[in-house]
């Protein structure tokens, strides 16, 4: 086995030691971004990142550049699926305010905590259900900011666009998913209670 | 100071701490003073609790030995 052999397995080794610690934390964000994609997603993404692992400079960078890598095949897979812009109304989702829909309609005419009951009707998959609805690139800050809690800072190097681009995808993201939140809970009948 | 409508509609900002500092002072000035927007606030912190205990989803063990396998199968 001559030195360079040894160098490439070194790499190898090295890479595998960085992407094991990271699956689960990567499991989790592309899970929230495409949903039952997220394993293919992930298979990409590893496949990706080893063809590339000359790229990166230090191993201290190495889980946010898995991050990115993860990211941008979530896009590929998630462009085939997504709802194309036009579709969707932000006029109408910019207006809309779900505290005060909540307050509006009063679906729980008996309760004195309307709103947080409101949000106790919605399990962890209709959570996603609620996000599926959102364009990706709505949904991806929202995932990474509010769910995975990464800074709004770290997201745009991760997403490599401007901070200032960041805050308005997050903006218009949160709008468009409180509209979703009601639409969803009405669709699906959350909101219809015996008790009501 | 600012009007409620203006105080909520930088209240997420607020929250995210991506405001200025001059921005962050009325923000919080208004909140401290302000009655009526209590409950936007409130609404607004457990909507981002709500997301997440929504997140951290634990990879299935299926799926993890599958990703392992691909991992080992890497060539030199
Ligand atoms: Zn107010």
């Amino acid at each position: 086995m001559g030195p360079v052999h040894v160098a490439r397995t070194d790499r190898t080794e090295s890479f595998r030691t960085l992407v094991r610690g990271q699956l689960p934390r990567l499991y989790s964000i592309a899970r929230s971004l495409v949903g039952d994609d997220a394993e293919d997603a992930l298979q990409d993404c590893m496949l990706k990142a080893f063809q590339r692992f000359d790229q990166l400079s230090e191993v201290a960078a190495g889980p946010a550049w898995l991050k990115s890598i993860l990211i941008h095949c979530c896009y590929d897979h998630g462009r085939a699926k997504a709802r194309r812009p036009s579709q969707v109304d932000f006029d109408e989702a910019e207006r809309f305010s779900l505290y005060r829909k909540i307050a509006y309609e009063d679906p729980f005419p008996y309760s004195d905590s309307l709103h947080l009951d409101f949000l106790q009707e919605f399990g962890r998959e209709d959570v996603r259900a609620v996000l599926m609805r959102l364009p990706l690139l709505y949904r991806t800050p929202l995932v990474l900011v509010y769910m995975e809690g990464f800074l709004v800072k770290e997201v745009a190097n991760m997403l490599a666009v401007p901070l200032g681009t960041v805050l308005a995808r997050l903006h218009r993201g949160r709008k468009l998913f409180e509209k979703q939140m009601w639409e969803y809970a009405e669709e699906s009948g959350l909101l219809r209670k015996d008790a009501r | 100071m600012i009007s409620c409508a203006e105080a909520v509609r930088q209240l997420w900002d607020y929250l995210d701490a991506v405001l200025d500092e001059v921005d962050r002072t009325t923000v919080e000035e208004h909140l401290r003073r302000c009655r009526r927007c209590c409950g936007e606030l409130e609404f607004a912190v457990e909507l981002r609790r709500f997301l997440a205990r929504a997140g951290g989803e634990v990879i299935p063990t299926d799926i993890l030995r599958r990703l392992n396998d691909t991992l080992e199968e890497l060539g030199p």
